[in-house]
């Protein structure tokens, strides 16, 4: 089809406008990590007077930031690792099997996904008190206490995803498996997952995405020592002097990580919700 | 809850549970153990991470749950109904708070989903044809997605300080658009600092929906209108759209959940205290919970709000259900 003039202009400006809104804080971001101290003070200037890396090197003494970053770091990789592990048996079993009862855990999981984060925070809150009162497990405040809470989010969408990718496994690689002489589990670990193992690893680096950016359970149920970069960031803005810079610098730093994974994930995600609304 | 996937669209279609996986009868007989015990790992812990914590969260609201009890819950008197009762006195000043949070964020949300839907719906069309530069522009527009919520939305509250904010530099220094600089996180202003960054954050998630929703539509389809003469408003109403119907429902529902759960952006935004005029649900639970230390009517407002939701989405997949046939 021919595009009309107007169309072509309306793309132009719309597209301009847009990409500009997206990317502003970007720039903002990258801009103001770069700048000294006195640039952030006064009036907003789009570059810095001088370029500097001060931010970069101040910004982990202002607060623990090495901290945070640690613990974001262990319990986001563990709260995916476990979720995906947990949820590949799970998804296996839905894709491959028609069982009693696979329709009502199907809506069950898919019905928790909408279920607001702070139905499960108040309870989980009172349990991990008491727990650590009556018998001595202190959850509250720690790092596995964390981890548990954060696969209410990630197991859901986790089983979800890979009932996606492991239906796009065609049936013949199994069977053919199961002629080599494999069991439904051989065949599993030696065909099935290698052959979905893109789309699991796509899994993994969301729940990490996920969790990475937590902050309603974080809030709550972390001290000091286990507290994570979600929360920790806002730490800066409660010293006398709001350092900026260095909190630009601090935002870009823990930004980076996730961003690549996303740029990785890219494909994939595209490909899953091609064929999840499709069908 | 908030910070949430694209991986969600795959997941709300009801595809996944109405498809019949070939070849699976003939195991059936032989190994029906099978499937449960691979299921077992996930029920033990949607048990111990779901079930069980929502139920306590139901039996909460109806405890005298106050900051006496917490550390020892099982002695904490019975409520009854008195913590709904409490919650729902409209005319008293914690009712009257609870139904302007509740008004707050149903604008918020309609606010939200019509912008976001809007720039996703514009930005998916101008895209659907190959161009130079198309890759590009489609990268930067997911990167507001890819972004960790908490370090965008500290950025933004940096664009919006009153006095070294790149918004106001603009709008006073630069355009003159107004005289003085107004205040961007605090009062009413606050409100639709809060809409501009949900919708930045949240409409590159409807782009990425609606453009894989967009590319699988056959190209004879334009074809066809185009030889009938249809120019590209009229192909974008009966060819684009159409296609687009199952995308949505879906797309819409979790863009509305997500919203009206919101809690990572005004936490970010405003700490432990978002002004009354953006005092979104999940924060306003959170923040009465939480500075009271009465869990009992939180627990309360919390199990209202999942009614509340399971009716809308409820109703919503009845009429969106219902009238698909009609339309099709």
């Amino acid at each position: 089809m021919r595009e009309p003039t107007w169309f072509r202009w309306s793309r132009r400006i719309g597209l301009t406008v847009l990409s500009v809104f997206a990317l502003l804080p970007v720039w903002v971001m990258i801009t103001t990590s770069l700048k000294p101290l006195s640039d952030v003070q006064g009036e907003f200037r789009w570059f810095p007077s001088t370029i500097t890396t001060e931010a970069f090197v101040e910004m982990w003494r202002t607060i623990p930031l090495g901290r945070y970053f640690l613990n974001s770091l262990v319990v986001s990789v563990a709260a995916s690792v476990a979720s995906v592990m947990l949820a590949l048996l799970a998804a296996y079993a839905v894709s491959r099997y028609r069982f009693l009862g696979r329709q009502a855990f199907s809506v069950t999981v898919l019905s928790t996904q909408m279920f607001p984060g702070i139905l499960f925070l108040l309870p989980l809150f009172v349990i991990f008190v008491n727990l650590g009162q009556t018998l001595g497990i202190d959850l509250y405040g720690s790092r596995p206490g964390l981890i548990i809470t954060y696969l209410t989010f990630t197991l859901p969408f986790s089983i979800w995803m890979l009932v996606g990718y492991l239906d796009s496994v065609p049936r013949e690689l199994d069977e053919a498996a199961a002629v080599d002489g494999n069991g439904p589990m051989g065949a599993f670990f030696r065909v099935v997952v290698p052959a979905a193992m893109p789309g699991i690893i796509a899994v993994l680096i969301y729940a990490f995405m996920t969790a990475w950016g937590e902050v309603l359970f974080a809030s709550v149920l972390t001290d000091e020592s286990t507290r994570t970069l979600a929360v920790g960031l806002q730490g800066y803005a409660t010293q006398n002097n709001v350092y900026w810079n260095q909190i630009m610098a601090a935002s870009l730093t823990v930004s980076v990580p996730v961003v690549i994974g996303f740029l990785f994930l890219q494909r994939y995600l595209v490909a899953g919700l091609t064929a999840g609304s499709v069908k | 809850m908030t910070a949430t996937a694209p991986a969600r669209t795959t997941a709300g279609t009801p595809a996944g549970t109405a498809q019949v996986p070939a070849g699976a009868p003939r195991r059936r007989r032989k190994r029906q153990w099978l499937p449960y015990v691979l299921l077992l790992p996930v029920l033990v812990a949607e048990l111990l991470i779901h079930i069980i914590p929502m139920l306590v969260g139901v039996g909460m609201s109806f405890l005298q749950l106050t900051q006496f009890y917490i550390r020892n819950w099982t002695g904490a008197p019975g409520a009854g109904l008195d913590n709904y009762r409490f919650v729902l006195q409209f005319d008293e000043a914690s009712g009257k708070a609870l139904l302007h949070s509740f008004w707050t964020t149903v604008v918020f949300t309609v606010v939200v989903l019509a912008c976001s839907w809007g720039l996703a719906m514009l930005a998916a069309i101008w895209t659907q044809h190959a161009f130079r530069g198309r890759g590009l522009v489609r990268t930067a527009f997911l990167v507001p997605y890819a972004l960790p919520v908490f370090a965008s939305v500290i950025t933004w509250s940096f664009m919006l300080q009153r006095d070294n904010g790149v918004v106001n530099h603009v709008l006073v220094d630069q355009l003159g658009v107004l005289d003085e600089r107004p205040f961007w996180l605090i009062g009413g202003n606050s409100f639709w600092a809060l809409i501009v960054v949900e919708v930045w954050r949240l409409w590159p998630f409807a782009f990425l929906a609606l453009t894989a929703g967009m590319s699988s539509i056959p190209a004879e389809q334009y074809e066809a209108a185009a030889i009938d003469g249809a120019g590209v408003l009229r192909s974008v109403r009966w060819v684009t759209l159409p296609n687009l119907r199952s995308v949505n429902q879906v797309l819409l529902l979790v863009l509305f959940l997500w919203t009206f759960n919101e809690f990572t952006v005004p936490y970010t935004f405003f700490g432990k205290s978002a002004p009354e005029q953006a005092d979104l649900i999940s924060m306003h639970i959170y923040q009465n919970s939480f500075v009271t230390w009465n869990f009992g009517t939180g627990s309360a407002m919390s199990v209202l709000l999942l009614l509340f939701l399971l009716a809308v989405t409820a109703v919503y997949l009845l009429l969106t259900n219902r009238r698909r046939p009609v339309d099709a």
